[in-house]
């Protein structure tokens, strides 16, 4: 089941990588040809009053891009944590039954070290949204 | 390198493309309609009989549309931020198989696009890239609505998307492969039914994460009019407003597409042994059914709050798809399936 050939181990040589390359190319295509049709065809008639940012008809109060609440980065943090986790468990799964009981506890054991950290950040208040 | 697969591969991947920028024209008619019959209403039905042509009279609107751009707004970041949104929703669905290979001019056509050994690590890798473009188009209006409905857009998504990572390890655990084809080969060998007795929590979550992936009533916060006008595409207009619609509506398709295929058995159905042709029409039978269940679950719940929807992403969707994946791996050991 786990054979690493050179294929494998390099995904350019992989030849099931090349239609995937073909859409992407085909894709990106696509979506610049949108936005150039849109150009094309639309009118421009600039104005002041067209290039204000548009907040409900109010005059806007300082730069857009402002400070962001601390909340935002909190979850990315999270995230990130949980998500590298996700991806440990792909694949663990893969190979499961090879591994049998031993991989069951191996993962076990990981899920409850996360598992703590997770009831640790809940305790703490990192998943309430204040 | 044989030219005649290279031709394939591009005649493959223009019909994804086209079916996926079509679908996308009229699943918007599609949800008019659903909509409108939900709320005893008619619906779209001015251009052509019964409005099938109102999906063209939309895009010939906005085509002619003048595409405005704020005054401080990072001008380049402003134009790439669609391209990037819509990129990762046209190439989602490539490790998707659409059937069991068929003849044709005496060659052995494979039905879809690859059939990749990584298939759920690439629609994965594929789903977080689609935030970065959301994200940019938020930060780049220069709007501090713009700004608002693009932090929640990617907060939301990468909270619901534990959840829908976690839902595709049963799957794999399953199937002992990454691919999708093996996923579908091993329902059509272990039945449909045993498949989600296996994974009891499965489907649901995958469903729930993906109305949440795709920023779809209930859980459309990102876009919620009353507060941020309309979220992170306030300032897009014309044509780059039309690219958001387009990667909105075809990353449903490609979740229905997906779910179709880890949870209900993709291009699987009656005959499909002998008529493989027969796979094409059922995936896409059950991609319209996950579609309209889409359409009804907005017309018919109300929208979550913003707190209460990040409570529900990691603390009932997290463990629950922790629990999932635990059930499944101690149940396959004790049953030896």
């Amino acid at each position: 089941m786990i054979n690493f050939s050179l294929q494998e181990a390099n995904p350019m040589l992989a030849p099931e990588y090349i239609p995937l390359a073909i859409l992407f190319i085909l894709a990106t295509a696509l979506g610049f040809l949108v936005v150039i049709i849109g150009n094309l065809f639309g009118p421009r008639r600039p104005s002041i009053r067209k290039a204000m940012p548009y907040e409900s008809g109010m005059r806007p109060i300082g730069v857009g891009t402002r400070r962001t609440p601390v909340r935002f980065y909190l979850t990315a943090m999270l995230f990130i944590l949980f998500d590298v986790e996700v991806i440990f468990f792909l694949p663990w799964a893969v190979v499961f039954r090879e591994l049998g009981l031993s991989g069951l506890i191996e993962m076990g054991l990981f899920l409850l070290i996360l598992l703590i950290g997770f009831i640790y950040a809940w305790k703490k208040g990192a998943l309430e949204w204040e | 390198m044989d030219w005649f697969l290279i031709l394939e591969w591009v005649i493959k991947a223009v019909i994804l493309l086209l079916f996926l920028t079509a679908g996308f024209a009229y699943v918007t008619l599609f949800e008019r309609k659903v909509l409108a019959r939900i709320q005893v209403r008619i619906g779209p039905n001015r251009a052509g009989p019964q409005g099938v042509l109102q999906p063209i009279a939309d895009a010939v609107k906005l085509i002619f549309k003048e595409e405005l751009s704020p005054k401080d707004a990072d001008k380049v970041i402003f134009m790439l931020a669609p391209v990037i949104t819509v990129i990762p929703a046209l190439v989602i669905t490539a490790a998707v198989p659409w059937g069991r290979s068929i003849n044709l001019f005496g060659r052995e056509i494979a039905l879809g696009i690859t059939d990749l050994n990584v298939a759920a690590l690439y629609i994965l890798a594929v789903t977080s890239i689609s935030v970065y473009g959301i994200t940019l188009a938020g930060w780049a209006s220069n709007n501090k609505y713009a700004m608002m409905g693009g932090l929640r857009a990617s907060a939301q998504m990468i909270s619901y998307e534990l959840g829908l990572g976690l839902a595709f390890v049963p799957p794999i655990l399953l199937a002992g492969s990454m691919s999708l084809v093996d996923h579908v080969e091993t329902q059509a060998a272990m039945g449909i039914i045993r498949w989600w007795l296996y994974q009891p929590l499965g489907p649901i979550i995958f469903l729930i994460a993906c109305i949440a992936e795709v920023n779809r009533a209930p859980f459309d916060m990102p876009e919620a009019e009353q507060e941020l006008a309309s979220g992170y595409h306030v300032e897009y207009s014309g044509m780059k407003f039309a690219l958001f619609f387009m990667a909105e509506y075809i990353k449903m398709i490609c979740v229905s597409m997906i779910g179709a295929t880890v949870f209900f058995g993709g291009y699987l159905g009656p005959f499909v042994d002998q008529f493989p042709i027969l796979g094409p029409v059922y995936l896409f039978i059950k991609v319209v059914g996950i579609l309209f269940w889409m359409v009804w679950v907005r017309a018919t719940s109300p929208r979550i709050r913003y707190d209460r929807l990040m409570a529900f992403g990691w603390k009932i969707m997290l463990p629950a798809a922790l629990f999932n994946l635990t059930f499944t791996a101690v149940l396959v050991l004790l049953t030896g399936a």
